[in-house]
């Protein structure tokens, strides 16, 4: 092959080379969409921790959210009510904060939630070593599995997360309906609510991410001889 | 720089692994040229460092000490991303295991190393289908892999290896997984690819049916090379093959 004389030998050729290798960001998605169709169960699996923590926030969130709201309304029943419900608040206090005891529970769930996808995403990295290997001899950079991993994590982390802040709000909003009765939703400030649910989100796509950064680098690095041995 | 006709050189090339606390020398020595075209047989039993030097040959690994050279092009002195365009253009790689990736179908395995290569869609698709028509898979394109049986699916990595036109095929244990029919048929196909395409291939192999159709068989032993028979040596003293493992 002639024609195909390889630019490799000399340094000024490195930037030819560099531009010859490419996996354009369409692709990577269709790959990655593709890689969690197939591995739905596994998916789910990973995404079930990123869930239930955002929930969770998400519930606490809109749950004070619905309190402020009681607040707001200087309606003494309604201050029984949620003082009731378990909310300190002293006796000058017109909202109700996040505790520090809430707090520190909320960022216990989402460490645990963030050690759980560091473990699942582990285990889906050596289940596919072969295929990362495989695609390393053809020619993948260590970006393109890095993207790809990161990808598939951001999908994830965004519909695990919406669905996380779907179900806490709504469990929130239906707690509040129970307790406090209509006037609850009535009151409550819905721009607050969106904004928890907007932060809810925000904060599992980031814990998504966060989970999958070492996994994806320990999967780029990889070089494609090792990936090649491992037994399956 | 003078056209030569040697695809592949290895010289004096040494690997010690580290496997513990112990070192193990793998390779002590090789020396070896393979010429553009050919279609070459490495034997050995396990242990003997066959691996090793395959992946030296398939720049999958560096040697610790000694050169290879691929299309005169000294693979240590490669950086990552020419490692990889190296893997991408001018190397094939076949696997015992196959090693076609689940997730995607028969034509998408094959269009990949083209994506990489920077080929578009359109013209990936159509140079896919043709290959496929080449291994004699033209209507399996849009099967998944665990669709097709073995012997379709070497077939399909066949065709992935020869996506973007390499110059060496390197096939590692290219019928260990299949049966005696299957595995003559892959041999074949693989001879006659090297032929009309005029690219290399490299075989490691246990398998005795790859003697007939190889142009040269290097024999290693201990990590060195015990010696390398052209074809008419072999068909001499095919008689006695089975004896000398």
């Amino acid at each position: 092959m002639v024609d195909q004389h390889i630019p490799l030998s000399g340094k000024e050729d490195t930037t030819s080379v560099n531009r010859q290798i490419v996996l354009p960001f369409a692709k990577s998605v269709e790959i990655s969409l593709k890689s969690i169709k197939v591995r739905f169960f596994r998916s789910l699996i990973t995404t079930m921790s990123l869930v239930l923590a955002v929930s969770f926030l998400g519930f606490v969130r809109v749950s004070n959210d619905v309190a402020n709201g009681l607040l707001a309304t200087q309606d003494r029943q309604l201050r029984q009510a949620v003082i009731r419900a378990g909310y300190d608040i002293g006796p000058t206090d017109t909202n109700v904060g996040a505790s520090p005891k809430q707090r520190w529970i909320i960022i216990l769930s989402l460490m645990v939630c963030v050690v759980g996808i560091v473990n699942a995403q582990l285990m889906a990295v050596t289940e596919r070593f072969r295929e990362i290997g495989t695609m390393k001899c053809l020619g993948a950079l260590d970006r393109f599995i890095l993207r790809l991993f990161i990808l598939e994590a951001g999908m994830q982390g965004l519909v695990g997360a919406g669905a996380g802040a779907l179900a806490g709000a709504l469990f929130a909003l239906i707690g509040a309906l129970l307790r406090y009765g209509p006037v609850s939703l009535a009151e409550v400030s819905w721009v607050a609510v969106m904004g928890s649910f907007a932060i809810a989100i925000a904060v599992g796509c980031i814990l998504s991410l966060i989970g999958v950064l070492y996994p994806a680098v320990v999967a780029a690095r990889m070089q494609p001889v090792e990936a090649m041995r491992v037994e399956q | 720089m003078a056209e030569s006709s040697n695809i592949v050189r290895v010289t004096d090339v040494y690997k010690t692994f580290q496997l513990g606390k112990v070192e193990v020398q793998a390779l002590k020595g090789v020396n070896l040229e393979i010429l553009r075209g050919n279609y070459i047989s490495i034997m050995g039993p396990s242990g003997s460092g066959k691996s090793t030097l395959f992946n030296m040959i398939g720049g999958l690994d560096k040697p610790s000490s000694g050169k290879v050279f691929i299309d005169e092009v000294d693979i240590a002195q490669l950086d990552a991303y020419e490692l990889a365009w190296l893997r991408c253009r001018k190397i094939g790689y076949i696997f015992q295991t196959f090693n076609i990736i689940q997730v995607m179908t028969a034509l998408e395995n094959i269009t990949l190393p083209m994506v990489f290569a920077g080929m578009n869609n359109d013209a990936a698709t159509e140079k896919g289908l043709q290959l496929l028509e080449l291994v004699g898979l033209g209507d399996r394109y849009s099967h998944k892999p665990f669709e097709l049986s073995g012997g379709q699916q070497q077939r399909v990595a066949i065709a992935r290896a020869l996506a973007n036109d390499p110059a060496i095929i390197l096939a590692d244990e290219p019928t260990g997984n299949l049966d005696l029919t299957t595995g003559e048929e892959i041999i074949a196909l693989l001879k006659r690819l090297s032929q009309e395409r005029n690219v290399t291939v490299i075989s490691a192999t246990h398998d005795f049916k790859m003697l007939n159709v190889s142009d040269q068989v290097v024999w290693i032993r201990d990590g060195t090379v015990d010696k390398i028979e052209d074809r008419e040596e072999l068909s001499i003293s095919i008689g006695k093959i089975d004896t000398r493992h």
